[in-house]
């Protein structure tokens, strides 16, 4: 299996901008993550294969970096900070909570596939603490009650087919 | 409010609440936008690094190295072995990852052609033809923001070829990293931009020297960059005087933790830590117990310590540093021993695994916390834990080591009673508190 065609279209699409062709490594991880929702050992191959990398190179670089998946992920990834600024406004209530709603523990996916529970580090939104990630979205100043509406409303969406957590995606663009 | 300082006025945030402030007509049309750029490019680039010298702007990301000086480092005509002409790169800073920071946030989603007029009069300074932003993984939203404000800037012509008549060419590219800490170190940065594991490089060579791609590289952070179109615009003698004798300008202090009203703030440097809580509403909670002033790698402040100023000699002669800006203020509710721990997690996750002492180090700290916590320290590992500091700081490629031991070390310092209490009471337990997040985290880097 080759690397998905309009996975190589983006990617050709931006290989000018840069010097080597070993710099389009990272943006091919992220496509790959975005379409699949992890990076499958053949999914390194064929990124390998295409941009003309030893499977090593790809490896090394995609279990160095934390937004890339080496496991199946539920289809939405519930991200916590709980770095201090949003532990001293209470981010530990907040996965007290998601555990209880979800019945997972930090780092577990939900039966159904549906939710990954993460803790991750600084969002960079500490002014607006605490702070969460659904996907690629942001929530800031998030309550328990915030929270729960969060993760019922991306039930619902996900229940209706619906993409969750990637409302400023454009097609074609890795960023 | 009035800050005691006849000469400050916002440099970067002056309409950052006005709604539009971040379209490209917002900026032309009621912030001189690329008007810095035009009287720029009329300059010769040495007239305009030494415009950014008498300004005395330093680094805003964290080491506060003057920029000027670093921009007068990059080699005026490099070759290569062949003789032919080696291009420069111009590379911005945006991986925002220190605990406790957020300005550079604002700057992309509020005033991103600030930036963009940055990199070009800096990319006309050091003679560079191609800029890239190396923005953290985690700014989905963020990164099209600025796609869209480098679009819009290359339609007005201020990017691409022959910038406003001039001769001068410049490319502004977006590459994303992929959440590593330690890709904000500049070195680890220019490897992730190759598409490599962000991993520190050995000094020297130098970026200016060896930087991205192997050819000669400047890297300045988002903050600074924003703040050249005002030293341009404005003048270098009204940016120098808002400022202290050996670093002028304003900065964006963020403030984050126990206050009322958190968030980021442009200020004069010549306020003290207590008046800046003050001004971010006061402590709420409790009163105030520590604060970290320069996101989470500078060392801990006691409450009595806090009438410092935050210039960035004022905070190295307390012991501590000016950083990237961010301000973390905690109440007497806190549990010194648990914060620090909950930074130590975060360093054990984010070491990069390079060097051993760090590698090692982190975790070896992390985890003795860990046992204080839990009920199971003793005396000696107060010492002991001095003792893998001193073994970690000044002895690795990077500063990211030194960075692990500034929280760790001085909240043993500064509040050992409250570790020799948690000792004697057998942990967290012992003091009636559970722990209050879950110390598991995911998979380190190594």
């Amino acid at each position: 299996m080759a690397l998905a065609e309009k996975i190589k279209k983006t990617l050709d699409g931006i290989r000018h901008q840069f010097p080597t062709e070993q710099a389009l490594l990272i943006p091919a991880l992220h496509e790959v993550q975005n379409e699949y929702g992890w990076v499958s050992i053949d999914n390194m191959k064929d990124i390998g294969e295409f941009l003309h990398l030893p499977l090593s190179k790809v490896r090394e670089v995609a279990s160095f970096y934390t937004m890339f998946k080496l496991e199946k992920q539920g289809q939405v990834d519930l991200q916590i900070c709980t770095n201090i600024s949003c532990w001293l406004n209470g981010a530990d209530k907040l996965v007290a909570c998601a555990k209880r709603k979800l019945h997972v523990e930090n780092g577990e996916t939900t039966k159904d596939g549906k939710f990954t529970l993460t803790q991750v580090e600084c969002l960079a939104s500490c002014g607006t603490a605490p702070a969460l990630m659904l996907n690629e979205d942001y929530y800031e100043n998030v309550d328990e009650a915030l929270l729960e509406k969060i993760i019922d409303d991306a039930t619902k969406d996900l229940a209706a087919g619906k993409v969750v957590g990637k409302s400023t995606r454009q097609e074609g663009m890795w960023l | 409010m009035m800050y005691n300082n006849e000469h400050f006025e916002p440099v970067i945030t002056p309409n950052v609440s006005k709604p539009g402030c971040e379209t490209i007509d917002f900026y032309i049309k009621n912030e001189d936008g690329y008007k810095a750029l035009e009287k720029a490019l009329k300059m010769k680039p040495a007239e305009v690094v030494d415009e950014v010298k008498k300004s005395n702007l330093r680094g805003r990301g964290g080491a506060g190295f003057p920029t000027g000086m670093k921009w007068s480092f990059m080699p005026p005509n490099p070759v290569d072995g062949q003789g032919n002409p080696k291009p420069k790169y111009l590379v911005c800073n945006a991986d925002e990852g220190e605990p406790g920071t957020f300005k550079d946030r604002l700057i992309f989603t509020k005033t991103p052609h600030r930036m963009i007029e940055g990199m070009i009069i800096g990319g006309h300074a050091i003679g560079s033809n191609k800029g890239f932003i190396y923005v953290r993984g985690e700014w989905f939203k963020e990164c099209r923001l600025m796609q869209k404000a480098i679009d819009d800037a290359y339609a007005k012509g201020f990017l691409g070829k022959n910038i406003l008549g001039s001769g001068f060419n410049f490319d502004l590219v977006i590459y994303k990293g992929a959440g590593a800490y330690i890709c904000g170190e500049e070195t680890a940065l220019l490897n992730s931009l190759e598409g490599k594991r962000g991993e520190p490089r050995l000094k020297p060579p130098f970026p200016a020297q060896v930087g991205a791609y192997g050819m000669p590289s400047c890297v300045n952070n988002v903050e600074t960059f924003a703040a050249v179109p005002y030293i341009l615009h404005k003048g270098w003698e009204k940016y120098a005087k808002m400022g202290t004798e050996r670093s002028g300008g304003t900065r964006m202090i963020g403030v984050s933790g126990h206050v009322h009203k958190p968030g980021v703030y442009e200020l004069p440097m010549n306020l003290s830590i207590n008046e800046i809580i003050e001004i971010a509403g006061g402590v709420k909670g409790g009163k105030l117990k520590a604060v970290i002033p320069g996101g989470a790698s500078a060392p801990m402040l006691k409450a009595s310590e806090c009438t410092v100023l935050t210039d960035y000699d004022s905070l190295a002669k307390a012991g501590t540093m000016a950083g990237s800006g961010g301000i973390i203020v905690m109440n007497d509710t806190v549990c010194i021993p648990e914060a620090t721990y909950t930074l130590l997690k975060f360093y054990e996750h984010e070491s990069c695994g390079q060097c051993s002492q760090c590698r090692e180090g982190s975790h070896w700290l992390a985890r003795m916390f860990k046992r204080i916590l839990d009920g199971g320290g003793t005396q000696d590992d107060l010492d002991y834990i001095a003792k893998i500091c001193g073994n970690m700081a000044g002895q690795t490629i990077c500063a990211f080591a030194d960075a692990v031991t500034g929280p760790a070390l001085s909240s043993v310092r500064k509040f050992r009673s409250e570790f020799e209490e948690l000792i004697l009471r057998g942990g967290l337990k012992g003091i009636n508190r559970e722990e209050s997040v879950s110390h598991k985290m995911g998979g380190a880097h190594v």
